[in-house]
């Protein structure tokens, strides 16, 4: 079977799939679906789902339409967790590989180093991180970022660490190719695919980080996210429900379409693997 | 390597480990835009000249960056971690007097998931491939995706407001004054709702480990062994698969408790349970951050200890652990 069809034979990797593609639909869509600034007030407060035509998910506590808020907050989610997701990587797979390749002292001091950050708390390091650098985009993917590269870091030295006494590495420094050159020619190369996996589940662990920072009120001021949206509709939770549902809704269910198009994608490259696992 | 010498080298570690993130605190200060002395002042920095001279001279901020760094330092050798200007107490004191409800609220959940987790995993495992394998593993897709903070809220909008069966927030009844049991029991109820919301995500963890982990097992040698001297199938899965699968799931719990630590400052914000997850919460609003990096201290010494009472309580429940390391 080929790559795509074990994926598609995967009935959740399917689903999580298409709800995926209808986001990313709807991010880029947003511009043209909700031209107006989602912090604009358009309607009267409190409104619930369908009372008005208008607004089929109703409005928030200041009147603000919360469709619109949603469908630009998946611009917000999906940017910061691919973009966090990518720092991450950009932090652990040099670690790991470097890590793994030198062995001795060199490993050990940056495993110790890993370690250090792996005890660390990473929701209170998050925190502080935008807590000092003051709550912006930048600031945000670069905690997320810091706090998540510690697998990375982890998985590539594991992989790495077993990749080196191939033969084909061997005769790689043999011929005298270069140690960069080896790892990132020779070695980086045959670690991609679990790198790819780990990295499409953390992108989910991103966007749920990202919106409990702007549910704390962590969030980019100027950018309307799913978390700021479910902490503002707190203080009105018996009468207005909706404002706080619908966005805790979205994140829910771009995290588990994520989750799920992960895995698929884990058995689609690891098929046996897979068929092991029944 | 015997007990001692295993404790003294997993305490040093932690020293270390600790001295770290104190290192970490005194350049984080240093990362925050503006004066280092206004930082540490909060927001009763900006009108009073004399509290941000007073600063200056205590951490030595006129003084080499290494001067500073030992200074600084000095404080935590002291358990002293700084000043909140806001509440006028210290940092530490402030911290000291929430850790309880923390501990309480992290140690419930960090058990009855662990609980549920491994119970859910097992069942799932010895009936892999039915319908009951497929729930419990939906269910645990579904609770590994489900923000914390919403599911909280979720859960205050049904049974707190809407059934009213549970307390919405808070720790006890306020006004109650109640003693004894009673205030154990009311306590318990508050309990409920944060304890379970907290616990869920890391329920849904343990199950997927437990589950990948029995399956792993049955596998084994072992199994196949008991299975052929005629034990029953249940006897089989609960002594000889369960038994051995439960250690990595152990060992990888104990490594999340500081993820535990961290979901408590959401469960807490949402709950207004009054643990330093909520001083956190406060501190954050109040751009009080000589509390907030307080709270980031003290929650990392708390998964530092956690990690060397789970190493130990596992070198102690399986003596082949000590024979391999």
């Amino acid at each position: 079977m080929s790559f795509l069809q074990r994926f598609a034979h995967n009935r959740g990797a399917l689903i999580g799939l298409i709800i995926l593609l209808g986001l990313v639909a709807f991010a880029l869509l947003a511009p043209t679906l909700y031209p107006q600034s989602p912090w604009r007030v358009v309607g009267r407060p409190f409104l619930a789902p369908f009372a008005l035509e208008r607004f089929p998910l109703g409005t928030d506590t200041l009147g603000r339409d919360l469709a619109a808020g949603i469908v630009h907050g998946a611009r917000v989610s999906l940017l910061i967790g691919v973009v966090s997701t990518l720092v991450a990587l950009l932090i652990g797979v040099p670690i790991g590989a470097i890590a793994g390749y030198s062995g001795g002292i060199v490993d050990d001091v940056l495993m110790r180093f890993t370690e250090f950050f792996q005890t660390i708390p990473s929701v209170a390091l998050a925190i502080v991180l935008v807590a000092i650098l003051q709550p912006k985009l930048s600031s945000i993917v670069l905690a997320i970022g810091v706090v998540s590269w510690p697998p990375v870091a982890r998985l590539v030295r594991g992989e790495v660490l077993s990749l080196r006494t191939r033969e084909y590495v061997q005769a790689a420094i043999s011929i005298g190719q270069s140690t960069p050159r080896i790892i990132l020619s020779q070695v980086l190369p045959n670690t991609i695919a679990p790198i790819i996996v780990m990295g499409s589940l953390m992108i989910g662990s991103a966007i749920l980080l990202e919106s409990a920072l702007s549910f704390l009120g962590l969030g980019d001021p100027n950018l309307m996210s799913w978390g700021y949206m479910v902490g503002a509709g707190r203080s009105r939770l018996l009468d207005a429900w909706w404002i706080s549902f619908f966005p805790g809704l979205a994140i829910f269910l771009t995290v588990l379409a994520l989750n799920l198009a992960g895995e698929g994608l884990n058995d689609a490259l690891n098929p046996r693997l897979a068929r092991e696992r029944g | 390597m015997t007990l001692l010498t295993f404790l003294s080298s997993r305490l040093a570690k932690g020293v270390l480990t600790l001295f770290a993130i104190a290192v970490l605190n005194f350049f984080l200060i240093r990362a925050a835009p503006g004066d280092p002395a206004q930082v540490l002042a909060g927001e009763a920095g900006a009108a009073d000249g004399v509290l941000l001279l007073q600063l200056r001279e205590r951490f030595g901020l006129d003084q080499p960056l290494l001067t500073q760094l030992w200074i600084y330092l000095k404080g935590y050798l002291t358990f002293d971690l700084g000043f909140s200007y806001r509440q006028q107490q210290p940092v530490l004191a402030l911290i000291l007097e929430r850790l309880p409800a923390t501990l309480l609220l992290t140690a419930t959940a960090f058990i009855v998931s662990l609980v549920l987790g491994v119970a859910m995993g097992g069942l799932a495992a010895r009936r892999a491939g039915r319908w009951s394998d497929s729930l419990i593993t939906a269910l645990a897709l579904v609770f590994y995706a489900t923000p914390l903070f919403w599911i909280a809220m979720m859960s205050q909008i049904v049974f707190a407001l809407k059934l009213k069966i549970l307390p919405n927030v808070g720790y006890e009844t306020i006004g109650a004054n109640y003693t004894g049991l009673a205030r154990a029991l009311d306590i318990g109820v508050h309990l409920v709702l944060p304890a379970i919301t907290l616990g869920l995500f890391f329920t849904a963890l343990y199950a997927r480990m437990m589950r990948a982990s029995m399956l792993e097992v049955a596998g084994a040698d072992f199994v196949k062994t008991a299975r052929a001297k005629g034990l029953s199938p249940g006897i089989v899965s609960r002594r000889h698969v369960a038994r051995n699968a439960i250690l990595p799931v152990v060992t990888l719990a104990g490594l999340q408790a500081g993820q535990l630590v961290g979901g408590a400052v959401l469960t807490e914000t949402v709950f207004a349970w009054p643990g330093i997850g909520r001083l956190m919460f406060d501190a954050l609003v109040q751009r009080d951050y000589a509390v907030l990096l307080g709270v980031f201290f003290v929650s990392s010494a708390l998964v530092v200890i956690f990690n060397i009472v789970t190493d130990l309580v596992y070198r102690l429940a399986d003596p082949r652990i000590e024979a391999t390391s």
